[in-house]
């Protein structure tokens, strides 16, 4: 799907006379594909067990208006109280702390009931995911009363729509290069130590160099602008961990055991329960990442927030190559998913096209996209 | 058939294979799995069709070219092949399930009597006992594989392909199909029998041809051969014994079940457990024998904690009671399981080998927070080489293993856990003679180091060449244990069946 990915930018960037690959396009473009890449990071554990999450937008939406509620109701006065003698920055800043807080705590809250209801009372995921999205769209409605909740604290703002001063954006290009060339020259060396067959040195080198080229190509073009947008690093930082906890450790390989096949797995000692549990969890807990960039984003907690974010989510992930039949998939094959979703709908408004334009376009790239990575298993195997 | 040669990306399936079958003959296909059987006749049968091999098949006369939809062009032709793996529908009746696709209409919508009518004529006019209305899913076994012969039959076949019937049958079951294939030779129709179980192929073959390495060995009269030139040619190699030497040292008693009741987990009044009681020592094999359906799985997923209900009854480790809740209790105390349906049950089709080896075993290379894959990879190449497992690489796929190496692959995974008791339910099922071998060599290096093995079986002959002892079941219960020595195949089937019990003289 990389290749669907620049077809699909060289036709907007023809389309739109070249404003497309403006700077500024594209800084918007990663804003927010952000949003909906901390879904599909979660979404693509809880596909690879054969699960669906449909509540993932509601939670979000959820989230999103507690944050709001409680920097613009509930903390104010409180925080003003207990430290007087800070400035006012500095209350915002506290503020934004202990929502963000709440947010997770609530989102992470919901994720694990959800785990609780699929794992431990065996109701099918499903329907527990549906029903906790009318819950929540309910709850949504109750907290805002139908009205927008405004305003956010700057703070909390700038988690979603402040950037990375420009040399910070370079130093971190570098230690992100100098990160790439150390792994693949440590990797070398440990399968070295372990008499295992290494790869050619230029293959190893080469990739190393197209991928750090990428980094500089990527933070130059966010520094015409201004900067790395702070969710996107947040998004990063996210995916690397979510990546890691997929590839490294034993619960990333239960996951994707008891995906493949339930029933082998139990009989190897994979405990279902628990790792069914942790997964719902996790989900409601980038959820929650998710509620908490989109209050930032808007400025509000909105009534509407985080509609149909699921179906995003699955498609992104479905795009980037994940088996909704369980078993395989990985982080980086969504992330480009969310790319893909998030470039078109952004190519669309640059194009002034309606609205309405924008959902058709996505279902349908949806369908081809998927029919092309099955023409091509096909072809291959 | 001659000349055929068919290549796949990086193996050569088969190579120039050439054959001659007689019409009206029963024609055995032997050889050991990989050899090229299946291949063979998946390019006579049209799954392969023409220009996806070379070499030329000339029936009747005239030249075989199957091209778009082959399948069903050898089906006109009047080739059926019958598959190991059925392909019915469950939910479906027999009489829908034969004549899927080609229903007989009147006015546009199906007629179902004309449908059951010859459903009825074709089952009795080749003897075939099957109730016609019947839901194939609630049929036995055996009786579907009928109903898959009776598909292949009302196609009018003249050339019948049957891949490797038996090996979901009873032995009932497959003296039934044997008859019905006489029946079929009376009415000169020709069969290609691919089989592993030699007993069978002297039973009803006319004639058998041998492939090895997808190469034909040879062919010949059946009367020209007995088991012992017929292994030769399959393996290449004098298979003096079928058996390895085994040096039993047994030790103390290690496991002691006793009265287990065990409750099915979802029909509710069925015991499938019956007060079973038995012991198990160190460094012993014990063979558990008994038809299908005697419990035998049953019993041992119970004491590996992953089956049913246990109602009564305890199992003792080591003298010391234990409750066995999940297959991590039992790990924990020193049981490992090699499951009877490796493909299902025992491995992960789509992860590699590697992936799959470490699966019950990620505490012994990782803590919370990472796994030490330099590790993983040292220990688990460690057991996959020590039990030759034969791959390019540990990070293939186990689906592109044969049967017998996947089996090694789920053999490895857990003894990699240093079991103190380790079950084997069916380990040899559907595994080439060659890898069989490797297997029984493997389980009495085990048995030699001190583990105690629990060993189920289907077939009389590795039960009674394996085991030290053997427990035989019938319907749940425990017929008696009958040491080696005294163990004749008659006495086995006769507990098997019910007809007698045994009791061991106390020692």
């Amino acid at each position: 799907m990389i290749i669907a990915l620049v077809l699909i930018w060289i036709l907007f960037g023809a389309l739109t006379d070249g404003i497309f690959f403006a700077s500024r396009n594209m800084s918007n473009l990663f804003r927010q594909m952000s949003i909906i890449g901390f879904l599909a990071c979660g979404m693509v554990l809880v596909l690879v067990t054969a699960g669906i999450d449909l509540s993932v937008g509601a939670i979000t939406g959820f989230v999103s208006v507690i944050t709001a509620y409680l920097q613009a109701y509930i903390l104010a006065g409180p925080i003003a109280n207990l430290f007087p003698s800070l400035s006012l920055q500095a209350h915002a800043v506290i503020i934004s702390g202990i929502a963000v807080v709440a947010g997770l705590m609530v989102g992470t809250a919901i994720g694990m009931w959800h785990g609780f209801a699929i794992a431990y009372l065996g109701i099918p995921a499903f329907i527990v995911t549906l029903g906790g999205q009318l819950i929540f769209r309910g709850g949504i409605l109750g907290i805002t009363r139908g009205k927008t909740i405004v305003p956010i604290v700057e703070p909390f703002k700038a988690i979603a729509q402040g950037y990375l001063p420009r040399t910070l954006s370079w130093v971190i290009a570098v230690i992100l290069i100098g990160l790439i060339f150390f792994m693949t020259y440590h990797g070398r060396s440990r399968k070295k130590q372990f008499g295992f067959p290494l790869d050619s040195i230029w293959k190893d080198y080469v990739k190393s160099v197209v991928i750090s080229l990428l980094v500089i190509l990527y933070v130059s073009v966010m520094n015409d602008y201004r900067g790395i947008p702070i969710p996107v690093l947040v998004l990063i930082v996210t995916a690397a961990i979510i990546h890691y906890i997929s590839r490294n450790t034993k619960f990333g390989r239960y996951v994707y055991a008891l995906g493949g096949n339930r029933e082998a797995a139990k009989l190897s000692g994979v405990n279902i329960l628990r790792n069914t549990f942790k997964v719902y969890a996790l989900m409601g807990f980038l959820s929650a990442i998710s509620g908490i960039v989109l209050t930032g984003y808007v400025a509000a907690g909105t009534i509407g927030g985080g509609t149909n974010y699921e179906l995003d989510a699955i498609a992104s992930c479905v795009i980037g190559g994940v088996s909704l039949s369980g078993g395989s998939g990985s982080i980086v094959g969504a992330l480009i998913g969310a790319t893909v979703m998030a470039s078109v709908v952004n190519g669309m408004s640059v194009m002034n096209m309606d609205v309405f334009w924008q959902n058709i376009i996505k279902g349908i790239i949806l369908i081809l996209a998927v029919y092309m990575d099955v023409a091509t298993k096909k072809r291959n195997g | 058939m001659e000349h055929v040669t068919k290549e796949f990306p990086g193996v050569v399936a088969l190579d120039d294979v050439s054959l001659q079958i007689r019409s009206g003959e029963i024609h055995g296909i032997c050889g050991e799995n990989g050899a090229g059987k299946s291949t063979l006749m998946k390019i006579l049968s049209g799954v392969y069709p023409f220009g996806e091999y070379s070499g030329e098949i000339r029936y009747k006369g005239e030249v075989l070219k199957f091209e778009q939809g082959a399948i069903q062009h050898a089906i006109e032709k009047g080739i059926s092949i019958v598959y190991q793996e059925l392909a019915l529908i469950p939910t479906l009746t027999v009489g829908e399930n034969i004549y899927l696709g080609r229903e007989p209409m009147k006015r546009g919508v199906i007629d179902w009597d004309t449908l059951y009518s010859k459903t009825k004529q074709l089952l009795e006019e080749f003897g075939l006992d099957i109730p016609y209305s019947a839901l194939v899913g609630s049929l036995p076994m055996g009786k579907q594989q009928l109903v898959e012969i009776a598909k292949a039959l009302s196609n009018n076949a003249s050339v019948l392909i049957l891949d490797e019937p038996t090996s979901a049958l009873s032995v009932h079951e497959v003296e039934t199909l044997m008859d019905i294939l006489r029946i079929l030779r009376k009415k000169h129709i020709t069969c290609l029998y691919i089989s592993h179980k030699l007993e069978e192929i002297f039973t009803i073959c006319d004639t058998v041809t041998v492939l090895r390495d997808g190469r034909v060995i040879d062919t010949q009269p059946i009367t020209s051969m007995n088991n012992d030139t017929l292994i030769r040619l399959m393996v290449g190699r004098d298979m003096k014994e079928r058996f390895p030497e085994r040096h039993s040292k047994i030790g103390d008693s290690i496991l002691e079940v006793e009265e287990l009741w065990v409750d099915h987990p979802e029909i509710q009044n069925k015991v499938v457990t019956k007060g079973v009681s038995f012991n198990l020592k160190q460094g012993e094999v014990l063979g558990i024998a008994g038809l299908m359906g005697s419990g035998r799985s049953e019993l041992v997923m119970s004491i590996f904690g992953e089956y049913g209900n246990i109602r009564s009854g305890s199992i003792k480790i080591d003298s010391k009671v234990v409750t066995v809740g999940s297959s991590r209790v039992a790990m924990k105390h020193g049981i490992s399981l090699v499951p009877e349906d490796r493909k299902k049950q025992g491995l992960i089709l789509d992860q590699s080998i590697l992936e799959n080896i470490a699966l019950p075993n990620m505490e012994m290379f990782s803590s919370f927070l990472r796994l030490d894959k330099m590790k993983e990879l040292r220990l688990c190449s460690e057991y996959a080489k020590s039990l030759t497992v034969k791959t390019p690489s540990l990070h293939a796929k186990v689906n592109s293993l044969s049967g017998g190496n996947q089996q090694k692959v789920v053999i490895s995974k857990w003894l990699m856990k240093k079991p103190v008791v380790l079950i084997l339910d069916d380990p040899t099922r559907g595994i080439d003679v060659g890898a069989k071998f490797e297997i029984y060599k493997i389980i009495n290096n085990l048995s030699e180091q001190g583990v105690a093995i629990i060993l189920i079986s289907s077939e009389m002959e590795e039960v009674l060449g394996m085991s030290d002892r053997i427990l035989v079941m019938c319907e749940g219960r425990n017929m008696g244990t009958v040491s080696s020595k005294d163990a004749t195949q008659e006495l086995i089937m006769r507990m098997a069946t019910g007809i007698t019990d045994y009791t061991e003289k106390e020692e």
